[in-house]
């Protein structure tokens, strides 16, 4: 089937570029490894190579073209027989309303208690959120924004937190999150480290048992194994095993999850991980302005938490409400999409490929309800137990991998507590059984699909 | 034995914290031998004169982390038996509400961080509680104990470059107690123990970790520079574990001679040689120091029998103290 091909991010820290050439025509046959197209920024120029094999069957965006998003589809891919012209007009229709991350993501229907009796309500412009007071104005901002302003934002109202971690100070993050903290609040509350996590973590934790309320950068979550022993036996264990004598204020946070070809030690996802923790919270936003507001109650809380980003969604942009203290309380899902047929949940860079299934989804008359958790310890199995009451059917989706998986926990859940309204098996759609590989071919085949979820969804409705 | 404070009570509090932590660790040994106590413990008898010197160069506001091997620390930090004995036994006036126990107690109200059962997990809380005294600009010091089997994790050495370059008010004492749980120091420990601080450029000082005094003064010492911005520093201090690893391990001679033991209990026991000086200073007669240890043998025992006759904690605590909001 047809595949298109992205804008590729040369840096981190890329939002767009200028597609400066191609090196291939429609009708061209290319191999994986082939160099496409040389895309520039302002610092550097890249060769951009084909992931996969096939025929360019449409260009999408024309050489000189400036500005162009990372993630925006640049050309389509087909296979040798495939109609070329269809094949990108399907592309370009399912990307129509979700893909470009310029011209902004979906906007939630409702949180999850709020969630009424569905219907085949598409997604709505302005969120109908209680957190949000009618008439907040919006505005449109990377995820990357959003988490330094929240930073930020606590930091100005209590000057006990502060923010360590490597290089989160004068090179302002590896990420560039921490952009400006080291200007406005000074060394003595954004401190550099050394690169050394087990030490690091430890002492924030110390910091954190005396009254201050560290708040932690991971370069990624990867790292953090190196730490392990401090966040589970000390930080998440400190306030059980002392009697309630000395909390541990903390919050760990940072990229975790594949990024683009950085291979297997820097691409695990660590949801399932902390999700079993207890005496941890979890957070793993997907949406900048829950990014934001979730961080606030991050630093604001008492308990440890785990904040897991995403590489591939500091840059995407999303409508945050402009509101003077915007908190966002644990454990209540978001509902993305309301919908009668069968319920898709997702958290973190998962719901990528859940809006967009669910949106090709409704193309087909298929009515899909989109929940994202937000928060995996606590969890809201409430909403999830209640739209599966409503659309007997789920399917999970996530990257990380499948064995012991939050999906698996997920349809643990179902069964004990919604057996009886399930009309199908629950499917968990994740990463595949294996270290992150690092042919660009062999990544994607790793991480899941749209079109796995489809297919999920295909099989829990008989279809 | 070292000239220390001319204080006579100082002298007097510091042997009776002594005896306190011996009598403890007797009377917390025959409650695991006679089975009333479970689980795993560790004795600290032999040690006594490495917690006390320390702790009473400390004030209630200066903070320390302990170990497994955590009961002397907690008792040279102030705390009390009744509620150290009713967490051994697990019950719920126990200082951890009995979820803690032998090897998890902690004391906020002294400054008592709590003792980290994994060997070498305190050393980033208690360099942590010391950049925490750096950042709020407080003048409270941080002690961080930890036996010479920990000087094999890597975390003292990622934690110690830390404190050095950011000049952090924590003191590490090293408990060189010749043992790294079954096997000789010797043989796990390469080089030279205070050459791995002195490498971070960290001052080192190594002594005799059996004489209540030496220990006291050089940790006055230590901690007025640490107040003055001074810190880190870094002592060795050479002690004896009279006990096994733990309480269960009996048959040890294989790795540790019956003479050996013998030695240190007749000719290098911090507690005997303390009491002939007080009574060689004439700071206190034979009888008055009968008086102590007696009146302190009957606060253990009313201690044990109230611990033993407290109730556990409800079964609804199970879940509670797991998160804080």
């Amino acid at each position: 089937m047809a595949t298109e091909i992205l804008m590729p991010a040369l840096s981190p820290t890329m939002e767009e570029g200028t597609l400066a050439k191609w090196n291939v025509k429609e009708g061209d046959s290319v191999s994986a490894g082939d160099v496409i197209a040389e895309i520039e920024t302002d610092k550097a120029t890249m060769e951009f190579e084909a992931a996969d094999e096939g025929i360019v069957g449409k260009i999408l965006v024309a050489e000189g073209s400036e500005g162009v998003k990372v993630n925006t589809p640049i050309a389509v891919l087909v296979e040798e027989g495939e109609s070329a012209d269809e094949a990108a007009a399907s592309v370009e229709k399912a990307h129509a309303s979700t893909h470009e991350q310029g011209a902004g993501h979906p906007a939630p229907a409702k949180v999850a208690d709020e969630a009424g009796p569905g219907g085949q309500a598409p997604a709505p412009s302005v969120p109908d959120d209680p957190e949000i007071p009618e008439g907040t104005k919006m505005r449109e901002m990377t995820v990357r924004e959003a988490l330094r302003d929240a930073m930020a934002e606590e930091m100005r109202a209590d000057e006990n937190v502060f923010l360590m971690g490597e290089e989160v100070a004068e090179y302002q993050g590896a990420y560039k999150v921490s952009q400006g903290l080291l200007d406005e609040f000074g060394p003595k509350r954004v401190v550099d480290t050394p690169i050394t996590e087990h030490g690091f973590t430890g002492l924030a934790t110390g910091a954190a048992m005396g009254g201050l309320r560290p708040i932690v950068e991971f370069m990624t979550f990867n790292f953090a194994m190196q730490a392990m022993d401090q966040i589970i036996n000390t930080a998440a264990k400190t306030r059980y095993m002392s009697g309630g004598q000395m909390s541990v204020p903390v919050v760990f946070r940072g990229a975790s999850g594949a990024a683009a070809r950085v291979a297997a030690q820097h691409s695990q996802d660590y949801a399932a991980w902390y999700a079993h923790i207890p005496g941890l919270h979890v957070a793993m936003p997907y949406s900048a302005a829950d990014a934001k507001g979730l961080l606030k109650t991050a630093i604001r809380g008492d308990t440890p938490v785990i904040f897991l980003e995403n590489e591939l969604l500091y840059g995407h942009s999303f409508e945050v409400p402009e509101l003077d203290d915007y908190a966002i309380p644990f454990g209540k899902a978001r509902i993305w999409r309301e919908g009668n047929d069968v319920t898709l949940v997702s958290f973190g860079i998962g719901m990528e490929y859940t809006l967009k299934a669910a949106e090709k989804l409704a193309e087909d008359g298929v009515s899909a309800e989109v929940i994202d958790l937000r928060t995996l310890r606590p969890m809201d199995t409430a909403a999830v137990i209640k739209s599966v009451k409503k659309t007997n059917r789920c399917v999970t989706v996530e990257e990380g991998w499948p064995v012991g998986s939050i999906g698996n926990h997920i349809s643990a859940v179902l069964m004990q507590e919604a057996f009886d309204w399930l009309d199908a098996p629950v499917i968990n759609v994740t990463g595949k059984d294996v270290p992150m590989p690092y042919a660009a071919n062999l990544e994607k085949h790793a991480l899941t699909s749209v079109e796995e979820v489809l297919e999920a969804v295909k099989q829990v409705t008989y279809r | 034995m070292a000239k220390g404070k001319t204080n006579t009570e100082d002298y007097l509090r510091m042997y009776r914290q002594m005896v306190r932590i011996r009598t403890f660790e007797d009377n917390a040994n025959q409650l695991y031998l006679s089975a009333k106590m479970p689980g795993l413990t560790h004795m600290y008898s032999g040690e006594e004169a490495v917690a006390v010197g320390i702790c009473e160069a400390l004030t209630d506001n200066d903070r320390i982390t302990s170990t497994h091997r955590g009961h002397g620390h907690c008792v040279a930090k102030g705390a009390e038996f009744k509620e150290m004995f009713c967490e051994l036994l697990g019950k719920e006036e126990g200082y951890c509400r009995g979820k803690g126990g032998s090897m998890h107690i902690a004391d906020q109200s002294h400054g008592n961080l709590g003792a980290n059962a994994i060997v070498g997990g305190s050393m980033g809380i208690a360099t942590g509680s010391a950049l925490r005294a750096k950042l709020q600009g407080a003048d409270d010091v941080t002690v961080c104990f930890f036996g010479d089997g920990a000087t094999a994790q890597g975390l003292l050495y990622e934690v110690m470059n830390m404190a050095a370059l950011w000049n952090l008010p924590v003191i590490y004492a090293c408990e060189n107690n010749g043992y790294s749980e079954y096997t000789k120091t010797e043989e796990i420990a390469a080089g030279s123990i205070t050459a791995r601080a002195e490498a971070f450029g960290i001052e080192a000082f190594r002594i005799d970790g059996q004489d209540v005094l030496a220990v006291n003064e050089l940790t006055q010492k230590l901690v007025a520079r640490c107040r003055n911005g001074e810190g880190p520093f870094f002592i060795e201090l050479e002690t004896y574990r009279y006990h096994g690893h733990h309480v269960g391990d009996i048959n040890r001679e294989y790795y540790r001679s019956k003479e050996e033991e013998k030695d240190w209990k007749q000719n290098r026991d911090p507690i005997v040689r303390f009491r002939s000086w007080l009574v060689d200073q004439g700071i206190a007669s034979e009888e008055e120091i009968e008086a102590m240890n007696a009146e302190i043998e009957k606060d253990a025992t009313e201690a044990v029998a109230y611990a033993e006759a407290a109730k556990y904690p409800d079964a609804a605590e199970v879940d509670m103290h797991v998160y804080a909001d």
